[in-house]
């Protein structure tokens, strides 16, 4: 399986340049504010004094490939610079408030699969039925709301009008006590706690966010499973475990889904980028304390540091997911690494 | 053992019910091999996919019956067929490398039948699988049972297929269109292989095929099958010699065999003397030691490995060879697609390889040399009607406009026997033999003097590949072209060409006149190929024709 | 195939003729067109047929709930709602549709480029689209649109340089299964310089799945600049648009004002809707093969 292990070295490989190249747009981004970037990475508070010395710090002064190496440097240690608003480091901030979006990220994600699945696979093996009438309407208004107006709809009708969500304001409600921290994940923090009385209020607040991202990525995962599984269905391969006489369940399942998964694989990365960027909509919509919403109060504030570092984590972020679901193709789909022509 | 009577079966599609199968009947007896032939769209999958019961969604028998050893296989539960299928009948199909799960290996593909027919147990499973690869003569079995399908090449897909089809001990054996796609040479093999097998089971088969040559070689009754029906069944002999319905007659007629000539391929009425053919003694294209190397992953590869030949102004010359022989990378060289590696390329005295691909294209030769393709379908631009698709070289390379041009297009079509109204209309459309029609149209524009024709009747169905083969030969005729004809079929060579180049990894095993080459072949390959190509029994109608045409 | 053969000398439909008949054949795409035309009619008249000043504030008409005069009711500063949904029409659908069309020329001719050529153009495209795909689209547009500065023009470009990717990875597939086609082969030799063959034989036959994805995109362009409105970038108010009046009524609705976020946000879902449905019918318009 030399071709294999070719495969995965290469895809490894690949995202160095990737890597760089998001560096080097980021970059370029932090040089493209109009006016001198040393006055708004200052922040609107500054006096000269500090001014001059943020145009130090960033090396402003320097040539610009000079500036760039100085910019790779920090990176290198970790440093994104200085938020305005919280004083703090930006990759210090980022890091306490990315548990939060993860685990929102994360549930919406296994929500949707746990549903988008079933009900792509249901809507390809009757197709035509109401199944997959119920699959296409869902399909299409899933990728038509816009998650912040659906967040708002839901906090009206299960708050407002049904009282049964708590109040859209963050991860827990203020009677409880955060968890003692190991994880970051509130619902495995109080497991592992043992105090089930917050884990049942962080799956409470959880419950609105998660289903409004839920719908959202719902659909390109059930569009794609329903393609790929009637794709699997019609392929010759089928025919052939059905002229064998092998029992219907063996065809769909242990043929046509896991011929059909794999494609469905390959989505999950586009989703992860929807899904990461609907999470900034969805967070400001639940006063969610994550990264999105930090940069969203960033924005506001005109601290720009803090947006990069936030531009610039997420891209790392997604970079990794990316890499993950293609190794973990690589691991089932056996072709990988042959040239079939 | 399987008699099928008024089997008729529909399909929903949104035009309303499609009669795809319109009343059958059929009897086939323990150890019979069953032939049934006809050209696309005949019918003769979908029976015997009705036959499984494995019809595609919105297909369903609508009458008759099909029973096989007492059971009425239109009638039987779904619990049923799935017991019957692959115990007792199981099937092999076309295109053999998808028609296995690609993502698993083929001996747990085998164990799967094995174990849901209770041959076999999760502690014996592996040894009886690879029992079963052996059975189909596969080497190395062992080995052989961890491959993914995508590692094994069609012929060996073909037997595993095969293996899955025999692993319970079937009686009856469906094999639709087993060897289609298949070198021929392969063709041979995995037919020989199903034959050899069958027989010694004492199991009944039913061979599906479009290639009447092929049927009556390996069958012993034939049913020829049109729009849905059966026209005519017989012993296999008796239906070559002597065809009863008009259909089975133009359809035998239209099989290439040995000793009929161009003309026999029509139908009576339209045989029509052929136009003498002489070709001249000047050289046209001169080919000397051209060679063509692709950069590859794992070195370099010697696609054409510096052959020579000569084709003469009027002379027709056969390309033969397996895929993979650089025959369609030596015809994409000679019509300036592809800059070769080294080597000349001599077109009436002057060298026409050294001008780049690129820039050939305003060659003022560029309209000398020209191309029919292989897929009619693949060669037409979708969104250009046959007018566009004629007019665009002679907009390109000459100035005739406006009406003249109408003009041209039309004589064009109907040298071509292309209805004018149908200039018109879309590739789509059109029908397989009119879109290979609008193709050589296109072709002939500009008056070529050397036209490459690359494998132009692969497509088709044999009665087409009659029609397009003998236009062909009219308008080599009144147009004067010479043609370098790029086929694996050596059959149909015979029929066209003067001489026959014969091509093998790259190089050229042998050449020189066909009838030399056909009748006494010097080289092992050659009389490799021509044992392997189909041999349909020599007919009365055509012996009688070929002497007409020898007075 | 077979029916071809039966009607010999029947004249194919015009394009015109061609259009209705997709139109009738399928209600879906009917009423998507339909749709696209109320949306259509809004961008170009709204403005002059609404019955109330969109700017127009009115502290003692504040957050009334829809009434004979207020059809969508008021907002938080007593302006009408239904007249900004209304103009704000115009504005949305510009900068989707001015996106799309860059990110659709852009990615055309790069991927045209990558497709045919291949080589060392396709292998330093391919880098610099997977280098754009790397960022989270959305967070992407965010990081561009807070360097550039907060104006319509920088969520056009924003918009539009995160769906360059699409356009030019699909046109380079469909360009390159085509390159070595039979068809785009003779019209080489035809005559065709590489460029025609490329301009006029093989980019044309890719635009039926680009229609599908330009549907796609203006919903996904509109969805996106109504995104960056709501969190506060690109247009400001008090500029009537769908995402900054979803965003000024997200804070009234946990006390039970719904229409002030409920009516711009229905119709930004609509005219989403509208986009994504249209696509299939407009790849049967660009495709030939529909025509019968």
């Amino acid at each position: 399986m030399a071709g294999r292990t070719r495969a995965i070295g290469m895809r490894l490989a690949q995202t160095v340049p990737v890597i760089i190249g998001v560096i080097v747009i980021s970059f370029i981004l932090t040089r493209a504010l109009p006016g001198d970037p040393a006055v708004y990475f200052a922040g609107a508070m500054a006096d000269a004094e500090s001014i001059q010395q943020v145009r130090e710090a960033l090396g402003l002064d320097k040539p610009l490939v000079t500036q760039f190496f100085l910019y790779v440097g920090d990176l290198a240690q970790g440093d994104l610079g200085r938020s305005i608003s919280t004083g703090q480091p930006v990759l210090t901030d980022l890091a306490a408030r990315l548990p939060a979006s993860l685990e929102l990220t994360l549930s919406a994600l296994v929500l949707s699969c746990l549903i988008a699945i079933p009900l792509g696979v249901l809507a390809a093996v009757r197709q035509g039925s109401w199944v997959d009438h119920l699959c296409r309407v869902l399909v299409t208004a899933g990728v038509s709301l816009p998650t912040f107006f659906t967040g708002i709809l839901l906090v009206y009708v299960f708050y407002y009008l049904l009282g049964w969500a708590p109040s859209p304001l963050g991860r827990l409600d203020f009677i409880y006590f955060e968890p003692p921290r190991v994880t970051g994940f509130y619902l495995v923090d109080s497991l592992i706690a043992g105090d089930l009385e917050t884990f049942a209020a962080t799956l409470r607040q959880l419950t609105l966010p998660t289903i409004t991202l839920a719908l959202f990525t719902l659909a390109p995962i059930a569009r794609m499973t329903r393609a790929a599984m009637l794709q699997a269905l019609s392929s010759d391969y089928i025919r052939t475990a059905r002229a064998a006489g092998l029992s219907r369940g063996k065809i769909l399942f242990g043929y046509g889904l896991r011929n059909a998964l794999l494609p469905v694989v390959t989505t999950l990365g586009m989703v992860f980028s929807f899904v990461l960027g609907a999470n900034v909509l969805v967070e400001k919509v639940f006063a969610w304390p994550g990264i999105g919403s930090y940069a969203v109060e960033a924005l506001v504030a005109s601290d720009y540091a803090a947006v990069q570092g936030f531009v610039l984590a997420m891209a790392f972020l997604f970079v990794t997911l990316n890499l993950i679901i293609d190794l973990s193709y690589a691991l089932i789909d056996p072709r990988i690494g042959f040239d079939t022509k | 053992m399987l008699n099928i009577r008024d089997f008729a079966v529909s399909f929903r599609t949104r035009r309303g019910e499609v009669q795809a199968v319109r009343g059958i009947s059929l009897d086939l007896s323990e150890g019979e091999t069953l032939g049934i032939v006809g050209e696309s769209g005949s019918g003769k999958s979908v029976t015997s996919y009705a036959l499984m019961r494995i019809l595609d969604a919105g297909g369903r028998i609508k009458a008759g019956s099909a029973v096989f050893d007492g059971r009425d296989l239109a009638q039987a539960a779904e619990r049923d067929m799935q017991a019957i299928r692959g115990r007792e009948i199981s099937m092999i199909f076309q295109n053999p490398r998808a028609a296995l799960n690609p993502i698993r290996k083929v001996g747990h593909q085998l164990e799967d039948v094995l174990r849901r027919h209770g041959r076999a147990t999760r502690a014996d499973a592996r040894a009886k699988a690879i029992e079963a690869l052996e059975a189909v003569r596969i080497r190395d079995a062992e080995a052989r049972y961890d491959a993914y399908p995508f590692e094994l090449s069609g012929g060996m897909c073909q037997r595993v297929v095969f293996a899955i089809a025999l692993a319970c001990g079937p009686r009856l054996l469906i094999a639709d269109e087993p060897t289609t796609g298949l070198d021929i040479t392969t063709q041979k093999a995995v037919m020989d292989l199903v034959r050899d097998l069958t027989r010694a089971r004492g199991m009944s088969s039913i061979l599906i095929t479009h290639d009447l040559g092929l049927a009556a070689e390996y069958c012993d009754r034939l049913a020829v099958m049109k729009d849905g029906q059966i026209v005519e069944t017989g012993p296999a002999a008796a239906l070559f010699a002597d065809p009863q319905h008009s259909y089975t007659r133009k359809l035998v007629d239209a099989t290439p065999r040995a000793g009929a000539g161009l003309r026999d391929l029509l139908p009576l009425e339209a045989r029509t003397p052929l136009a003498d053919h002489v070709p001249g003694d000047r050289a046209l294209v001169q080919v000397r030691d051209l060679v063509k190397t692709y950069p590859g992953k794992s070195g370099p590869v010697h696609a054409v490995k510096g052959i020579s030949f000569t084709i003469r102004e009027g002379q027709s010359v056969g390309l033969v060879g397996e895929s993979g022989c650089g025959k369609s990378t030596t015809s994409s060289m000679l019509v300036r697609l592809l800059d070769r590696t080294s080597g000349d390329i001599l077109f009436e005295g002057l060298d026409i390889a050294d001008i780049p691909a690129d820039r050939f294209v305003r060659d003022k030769r560029r309209s000398q040399i020209q191309m029919v393709f292989q897929d009619a379908t693949d060669s037409l631009n979708p969104r250009h009607s046959a007018r566009q698709t004629i007019a665009d070289p002679i907009l390109r390379m000459s100035d005739l406009r406006g009406t003249a041009l109408q003009t041209r297009i039309e004589e064009l079509a109907t040298l071509c026997g292309l209805p004018l109204p149908l200039l018109d209309r879309f590739p789509h459309q059109l029908s397989g033999g009119q879109k290979a029609r609008v193709g050589i149209a296109r072709a002939i524009a500009l008056d070529p003097k050397f036209l490459i024709l690359d494998e132009p009747t692969a497509a088709l169905d044999v009665s087409i590949q009659a029609v397009v083969l003998n236009l062909l030969a009219d308008l080599r005729a009144r147009l004067g072209m010479t043609y370098l004809f790029v086929s694996h079929d050596l059959n149909v060579v015979r029929l066209l060409c003067d001489h026959v180049i014969v091509m093998q990894g790259g190089e050229i095993v042998e050449q020189g006149p066909a009838a030399q080459v056909m009748d006494t072949p010097s080289h092992p390959y050659t009389r490799t190929l021509l044992a392997a190509a189909p041999k349909p029994p020599t007919t009365n109608t055509t012996t009688q024709a070929a002497k007409s045409a020898a007075e | 195939m077979t029916q071809a053969t039966d009607i010999p000398g029947r004249k194919p439909d015009g394009a015109w003729a061609h259009l209705l008949h997709v139109l009738r054949e399928n209600p879906v795409t009917m009423l998507s067109f339909g749709m696209f035309a109320f949306f259509l009619l809004q961008a170009f008249f709204g403005a002059l047929i609404v019955p109330h000043d969109p700017l127009a504030t009115n502290a003692a008409n504040a957050l009334q709930p829809p009434n004979w005069t207020h059809w969508f009711g008021t907002d938080s500063l007593g302006r009408d709602v239904f007249s900004r949904v209304v103009v704000a029409t115009r504005l949305d659908l510009t900068i989707s549709v001015l996106a799309v069309a860059i990110s659709f020329v852009i990615g055309s001719v790069l991927g045209a480029i990558a497709g045919y050529w291949g080589g060392w153009i396709d292998a330093v495209l391919n880098r610099v689209l997977d280098t754009i795909m790397a960022f989270p689209l959305f967070v992407l547009a965010m990081g561009i649109v807070a360097a550039l500065g907060n104006t319509v023009e920088n969520i056009i470009y924003a918009t539009a340089l995160i769906n360059i990717p699409f356009y030019a990875r699909l046109v380079r597939a469909e360009v390159n299964i085509r390159r070595e086609a039979g068809f785009a082969l003779a019209a080489r030799l035809s005559g065709n310089s590489h460029f025609r063959t490329l301009a006029f034989h093989i980019f044309p036959n890719a635009l039926p799945p680009m229609m599908v994805q330009v549907s796609l995109n203006m919903g996904w362009a509109i969805l996106n600049a109504a995104g960056l409105s709501f969190i506060g970038l690109g247009v400001r108010p008090p500029t009537p648009e769908w995402g900054i009046m979803v965003a000024e009524g997200a804070n009234y609705i946990i006390s039970g004002h719904w229409w002030v976020a409920l009516f711009p946000g229905l119709w930004l879902m609509l005219a989403v809707f509208t986009f994504n449905l249209m696509g299939d019918g407009l790849r049967d318009i660009v495709d030939p093969r529909r025509r019968t």
